[in-house]
């Protein structure tokens, strides 16, 4: 008997007292939660975005479309970044200003290789106020998961109010599963050592959005 | 479970020995009464918070109680979106498949995700046996390993420990596993955490395998997710070639829409934040993004025994949070060690001794690790009944009965040591069932309240050691109430 078999078996054994529902699965959840908390104004919702992304450490930026490329240029330069990694479907404006090497992330590129790189520069999916989240689904202007990943400064740009969502039920009616997503809220952090958050581990240890709207 | 929790004392030994230990005592403390009053917070800003614990319990409930169907179609979305799935009963069967597929790589080392499901199978030491050094890459996980520790929590591994004993520790371990702890380390944690950033650094960036485990499977999609805080996991499920994931079979959950509520309910409930740093999903593989190779090995291992109580079932709605030990009095003070296995704390209690059975002295010991308070069962996202679970697993340890160990349904002997307790039920049964005797009984008691020792003899002695004996009446109740005709007469 193959393991699957022998799994299944004691599975469908364990089960004999229960009678199985053949309804809608729907009906046998019931969802009587709220599909958000809280009614915002649009703009009151990208507030909130605003203020959750801050809570938790992200250092958040806003800007009309002209604006950007000089304020990405600033960001950049503010910190010191040299090499700067992009997608392959980042707008071409964005980087327009910037005094930078632009880094393209190329299938053979190594994680070392990525490693000496500065800052990325991303948009994303969708960003959600309640809990201020931002999502990437790898699309072209967002590019491979590693890239948002491995460098130590990550500039995420937020179309607003086009790409915010009030909460997590939004989000997710937004999002294809078939794509690897990454959720991100604030910069890396710990709650390990004596239960109490610490910002900056593996991933990028800053954070900074702009929201573009 | 992993080797290293082979041969515990039982609970009550060894959480005597643990409340001695004042710095364990204060690292607990202070450690729990931070996360309570931070998740209180967290939670009370969602106004439709019970409504969401029982959407979360009613999907749990509904799917344990059709796990072959969501398991089949679970199978199905993964293979579809190009992994591989594999079956494993029992914990050597796991272990056995995941380092062939290693071997199969030909790489000697992995990196992975901290993971409830492979610590459970002792995967690491199984690894390091054919020839694998496994690397653990969460923070507390890494305190664990450099220190030859357990794990005391569920969430945070290493809560025993506070921040000097972990700069110690990086000190004189880091370097015997790659690159050693900066010179002049202090024990800020901001300084003990870059220390940990560097260490493994060069272990994400060259590693070719990676292993985790998931938190939830939706079986309509196919979709894994993991849930974390510091990067390591999204290193580690992003930069290996080859992924392999080892996941419990009661966490696939129905559909994409039912994460909606656990990504409301899990971060909130373990670390008190409206959302975790970092969550990464996966379907299958993606071409150019990620591994290339994935594996999801579907875990048994005592879980359909577990399916097969009706009533102990529930413990399988657990979605490790944590809040359980945080809140637990008992856990506060013996701390996770006491606990003898990898689910310390109020759910530890009742899932090991359904998942391991109640034949070790631990694990028989372990329903009754509790003070039946209930802030477990309050704190619960899932509304799991720690408290009914616990009194169940009792009667079970006392009395014996049928249960199912490994797929076979056996009928388990009553527990030794039990004796004078089964003797006075039975003497409590026949009294019961008698007015007449009862009643002269209680008469006789009443009487001679004067006579009665201020302590037990004998096995009460322990009980009587650290509480007054109930003072008896002058007059038993049902006479008083017949004298008074049901206190009606004014009389007293």
């Amino acid at each position: 008997m193959s393991s699957r078999d022998r799994v299944l078996g004691r599975v469908r054994r364990a089960l004999a007292d229960v009678t199985p529902h053949n309804g809608p699965y729907e009906e046998a959840v019931g969802r009587d939660y709220l599909p958000e908390h809280g009614h915002r104004t649009t703009g009151q919702t990208v507030e909130l975005l605003a203020e959750n992304l801050a809570d938790y450490r992200a250092i958040v930026h806003r800007c009309g479309a002209g604006e950007l490329p000089d304020l990405v240029a600033r960001l950049l330069a503010g910190r010191g970044s040299r090499q700067v990694l992009e997608p392959p479907g980042l707008p071409p404006e964005w980087l327009s200003a910037a005094d930078v090497v632009r880094v393209e992330d190329r299938a053979e590129s190594t994680p070392q290789r990525l490693d000496e790189v500065d800052s990325v520069v991303t948009g994303c999916a969708v960003a959600i106020a309640e809990t201020g989240t931002i999502v990437l689904d790898g699309s072209p202007d967002q590019g491979r998961r590693r890239i948002s990943l491995v460098p130590d400064h990550h500039l995420c740009v937020v179309r607003v109010p086009g790409q915010v969502v009030s909460s997590v039920p939004q989000a997710l009616e937004r999002l294809d599963p078939a794509r690897p997503l990454t959720w991100i809220s604030g910069p890396s952090a710990t709650s390990d050592i004596e239960l109490d958050r610490v910002e900056g581990v593996h991933g990028p240890r800053t954070l900074e959005v702009i929201l573009l709207g | 479970m992993s080797g290293t929790f082979v041969g515990m004392p039982a609970f009550p030994k060894a959480a005597h020995e643990a409340v001695h230990n004042p710095t364990l005592r204060a690292n607990l403390r202070h450690a729990t009464h931070t996360i309570r009053a931070k998740r209180a917070r967290a939670v009370a800003e969602l106004d439709d918070w019970p409504a969401l614990r029982e959407a979360g319990r009613r999907i749990k409930d509904h799917t344990l109680r059709h796990l072959d169907r969501y398991l089949v179609q679970l199978e199905e979305s993964v293979t579809a979106a190009g992994g591989t799935v594999h079956w494993a009963a029992d914990a050597d069967e796991a272990n056995r498949i995941v380092a062939d597929l290693v071997k199969e790589t030909g790489e000697s080392e992995v990196v992975k995700v901290k993971s409830m499901a492979t610590q459970e199978i002792g995967l690491n030491e199984a690894l390091e046996a054919e020839g694998i050094r496994a690397y653990e890459t969460d923070l507390a996980e890494l305190i664990v390993q450099l220190g030859k520790d357990r794990p005391s929590h569920i969430l945070v591994p290493a809560i025993h420990r506070n921040r000097g004993e972990i700069r110690d520790i990086f000190r004189t371990e880091m370097g015997a596993w790659g690159r050693p702890a900066p010179e002049g380390l202090t024990d800020t944690p901001a300084e003990l955490a870059e220390a940990a950033r560097l260490h493994l650094r060069e272990k994400f960036l060259r590693a070719e395998v990676g292993i985790s485990g998931a938190n939830f499977m939706v079986a309509e999609t196919g979709t894994l997710v993991v849930v974390e805080s510091e990067g390591n996991g999204r290193m580690c499920l992003t930069l290996p070639r080859t992924l392999i994931s080892v996941v419990g079979i009661e966490k696939v959950v129905p559909t994409w829409r039912d994460l909606e509520v656990f990504l409301q309910t899990l971060p909130r409930s373990s670390t008190a934040e409206r959302m975790n740093p970092y969550t990464s999903m996966w379907t299958g593989t993606t071409d150019g993004d990620g591994p290339q190779t994935f594996h999801l090995v579907l875990l048994d291992n005592g879980r359909t025994d577990t399916l097969a109580d009706q009533v102990g079932r529930q413990a399988l709605a657990c979605i490790r949070c944590s809040a359980c030990l945080n809140v637990c009095p008992v856990y506060e003070r013996a701390g996770g060690h006491a606990y003898g296995s990898v689910y310390p704390g109020p759910i530890g209690a009742i899932l090991s001794p359904q998942l391991r059975g109640t034949a070790s002295e631990i694990d028989a010991s372990l329903p009754y690790a509790s003070s039946l308070c209930g802030a477990c069962y309050e704190v619960c996202p899932v509304a799991i009944d720690i408290p009914e679970v616990l009194v169940h697993l009792r009667e079970r340890v006392v009395q014996g009965g049928p249960a199912v160990r490994q797929g076979n349904k056996v009928l388990l002997k009553p527990a030794k040591g039990h004796a004078a307790e089964r003797a006075a039920m039975r003497a409590a049964r026949w009294a019961f069932a008698r007015p007449g005797v009862l009643g002269a009984g209680q008469r006789l008691v009443s009487r001679t309240r004067r006579l009665h020792p201020r302590t037990l003899p004998g096995p009460g002695r322990a009980w009587s050691g650290t509480r007054e004996l109930p003072a008896v009446p002058a007059e038993p109740f049902r006479d008083w109430w017949q004298r008074t005709h049901g206190g009606k007469d004014s009389s007293k």
